[in-house]
């Protein structure tokens, strides 16, 4: 299923439409809310690790060049090779020919986002090489030739019915929407294919720069069976994923999982330090490391929209936002969706492409309030839609209206005497103002004939 | 004695335009409470609708005429948290003549928000009056989030004796207005006011208080249109009631 950011207005159209995907987001983010709500209430230190982690991902964000150097050359020392890929179809080669080299035929992956954003499955897929999701979610959206519909809960718009009729048709097992034997079809599914899988294939939350290692965490076990079981591991991590040091890793294992699902910690902390030290060892014969730009550099190089990198991609900010929970996250037409996303996908698919994405927003700010990273979200969708403007992406008509209107409020007469026009004839503006959507469900507000100002005067006079 | 206070009115397009009577009930509140009023004529619009479109160049000599027009008064009170938010934070965001670098500064920290004038500077919290009506009240975001105003309009709603306050479930939760938002996704805007007005409803309220007449105006429409009995009430429009101003 291929999306487009620029189709938004149409998705979000279609996604009101469907109740069933908005019952399911629905619960699935107030769930999510409120265990994050409890655990953030038992945590005395929370505004202090939110400072911490701001803190650490400025440091390392703002002398990412060096912080890579440095990150490179300590998994090198791990014994991991390190591959540097500027694009989407850059990094899609660089698997592909790790691939080749090693006759590998079966790939497993873990969720990653990365691997979403450079559309890496359909391409080994098409060349040939059985490529897999284990993760639960992600297995089931891979299954229905859907994207992610959420940064951490890949399927949550979708009902234990609707993965019931997926393993039905798709897998050939009979019906039941129970969830412990929906697992257990999954599971007897993958269990098989991670001891045959001759590659796996992880993103990477967080690679530790001092250490050289990359971490990944998951609650089901599939990441750690796909990172540690073939004999080849490739991490494919976007370059703004660095923290500083191990000794401050723990502030984002804590910062992660309670924003993400309300979590204290996640099941598995899987510390990817290279790989297996002798023949006999565990885990895989080799490590690489596909370092992704993919356009960071360019927002890296905007101190304005910076800290956009700044991301752990927790989806706090898509639970908490009113319009992700109306909505989903197929509504936003990219594998980053909510809030986050809307800063996301103009600068990475451009100004054109992206064109609505900022204005998907009422600016409400709930998502800077629950970001553990303390984006200041709504701020940078407002420097976004500015974008959008000087890049000429706004409609004329706009143009034309807010050049009018900035005439008119230089111009407190002329003003006056434009505004008092809907005060005369509100009844011909009726259903029109202001635009026929806003009206189809919502009466209009009455113009008052004499205006504030007016009224006030006589109240002077009168008072005299 | 009371200090005397002059507070210049600034008074927001909605307020102007669709709903005077906030604005004029909330001359009469601060005048209850010893505040002198002062109307700047030739005041027009703060920018914001424009500004939030993305149109920042647009509105820099809007901006500039407000700071100029503005700046060398004590205090500026407006019944919109939206529109303080942008002269006190957004207007930062604009790159204005040099020589109003510091008029901006100054404005910034003169301009106040109705509710967190009373509150915060004069030091009124319990305005007494009587207004015997169960209400609810909703949390304009600009309001608690940009200026992190949410304890001065429950004080002064609280301060009424025989009032009769609940919180509705989820008061913060934003009512979908969000200006141009408002019809450029008006289906998503709907369906926001309408799970807000389904909270209201099961509030029990029979009035539903706010601070900004934009989110009151998302609402009040909404409400009437599908015939649901709460009605809206702007926080200055209830105090000068229950006053009997």
């Amino acid at each position: 299923m291929e999306l487009r950011a620029s189709e938004t207005k149409r998705y979000i159209k279609k996604a009101l439409k469907d109740d069933a995907v908005r019952d399911a987001v629905d619960k699935a983010t107030q769930t999510a809310l409120a265990k994050r709500a409890e655990k953030v209430a038992i945590n005395p230190f929370w505004e202090e690790l939110r400072k911490l982690g701001h803190a650490a991902k400025r440091a390392v964000v703002e002398r990412l060049d060096e912080n890579l150097a440095r990150f490179e050359t300590e998994c090198r020392n791990n014994g991991m090779t390190v591959h540097w890929a500027r694009d989407a179809a850059e990094a899609r080669s660089i698997v592909l020919g790790i691939a080749r080299e090693n006759n590998v035929r079966t790939v497993v992956k873990s969720k990653s986002l990365t691997t979403e954003e450079i559309h890496l499955n359909k391409f080994l897929i098409d060349e040939g090489i059985e490529t897999l999701e284990t993760d639960l979610g992600e297995y089931i959206v891979q299954l229905l030739d859907q994207i992610p519909s959420h940064l951490t809960a890949p399927a949550l718009h979708l009902t234990r019915k609707d993965v019931g009729r997926v393993f039905h048709e798709k897998l050939g097992v009979e019906y039941t929407e129970v969830p412990t034997e929906l697992l257990a079809i999954a599971r007897a599914k993958l269990r098989e294919k991670f001891l045959a899988a001759d590659m796996g294939i992880s993103g990477v939350n967080f690679g530790v720069v001092d250490s050289g290692c990359c971490v990944v965490v998951e609650n089901e076990c599939n990441a750690r069976l796909s990172v540690g079981v073939p004999r080849v591991h490739v991490a494919v991590m976007g370059i703004e994923k660095l923290v500083p040091s191990f000794e401050l890793l723990p502030v984002f294992l804590k910062l992660l999982p309670v924003s993400a699902t309300g979590q204290k910690q996640t099941v598995y902390v899987n510390v990817v330090g290279g790989p297996q030290r002798s023949k006999s060892g565990e885990g895989p014969e080799q490590v690489h490391v596909v370092l992704l730009d993919n356009g960071r550099s360019k927002i890296l190089a905007d101190p304005q929209l910076r800290e956009t990198l700044f991301c752990i991609r927790c989806g706090a900010c898509l639970n908490t936002c009113p319009i992700y929970q109306q909505v989903g996250g197929h509504a936003y037409g990219w594998v980053y969706m909510g809030p986050i996303g809307a800063t996301l996908i103009p600068q990475y698919l451009g100004t054109h492409e992206g064109r609505y994405a900022p204005f998907t927003s009422s600016l409400c700010g709930a998502c800077r309030q629950i970001c553990p990273m303390s984006i200041d979200i709504p701020h940078h969708l407002l420097k976004l839609r500015n974008r959008v403007v000087e890049a000429g992406e706004s409609m004329k008509v706009e143009r034309a209206g807010i050049a009018v209107w900035a005439f008119l409020a230089k111009h407190p007469l002329m003003y006056r005497l434009a505004t008092w026009f809907p005060g005369r004839f509100q009844k011909l503006l009726k259903g029109s103002f202001p635009a026929p959507g806003y009206s189809a469900e919502r009466a209009l507000g009455r113009f008052d004939d004499k205006g504030f100002r007016k009224r006030f005067l006589e109240l002077e006079k009168n008072s005299r | 004695m009371t200090v005397i206070m002059r507070v210049a009115l600034f008074v927001p397009c909605l307020s102007e335009h669709l709903y005077p009577k906030a604005a004029l009930d909330m001359v009469k509140v601060l005048r209850h409470v010893g505040a002198e009023i002062e109307y700047v004529e030739g005041q027009t619009c703060c920018g914001q609708p424009a500004f939030n479109s993305g149109y920042r160049k647009d509105i820099i000599p809007v901006a500039e005429r407000f700071i100029e027009m503005f700046s060398d008064k004590d205090a500026i009170v407006a019944p919109s948290g939206s529109c303080v938010a942008m002269v006190r934070k957004f207007y930062f965001d604009l790159d204005i003549r040099p020589a109003l670098v510091e008029a901006r500064k100054r404005l910034a920290g003169r301009i106040f928000e109705f509710t967190e004038y009373l509150v915060d500077v004069m030091g009124r919290d319990a305005l007494g009056g009587s207004f015997p009506h169960t209400v609810t009240y909703h949390d304009s975001c600009h309001l608690n989030r940009e200026l992190g105003i949410n304890a001065q309009p429950r004080k002064l709603i609280r301060g009424i004796p025989d009032i009769d306050f609940v919180e509705m479930g989820m008061p913060d939760l934003c009512c979908g207005f969000g200006g141009t938002f408002s019809y450029k996704f008006s289906e998503l805007s709907v369906a926001m006011v309408a799970r807000k007005c389904r909270l209201i409803e099961a509030s029990g309220a029979e009035y539903c208080i706010g601070a900004d007449s934009s989110c009151l105006m998302n609402i009040e429409g909404y409400l009437r249109k599908h015939g649901m009995k709460a009605k809206t009430l702007h926080i200055a429009e209830l105090l000068a009631e229950s006053l009997g101003l």
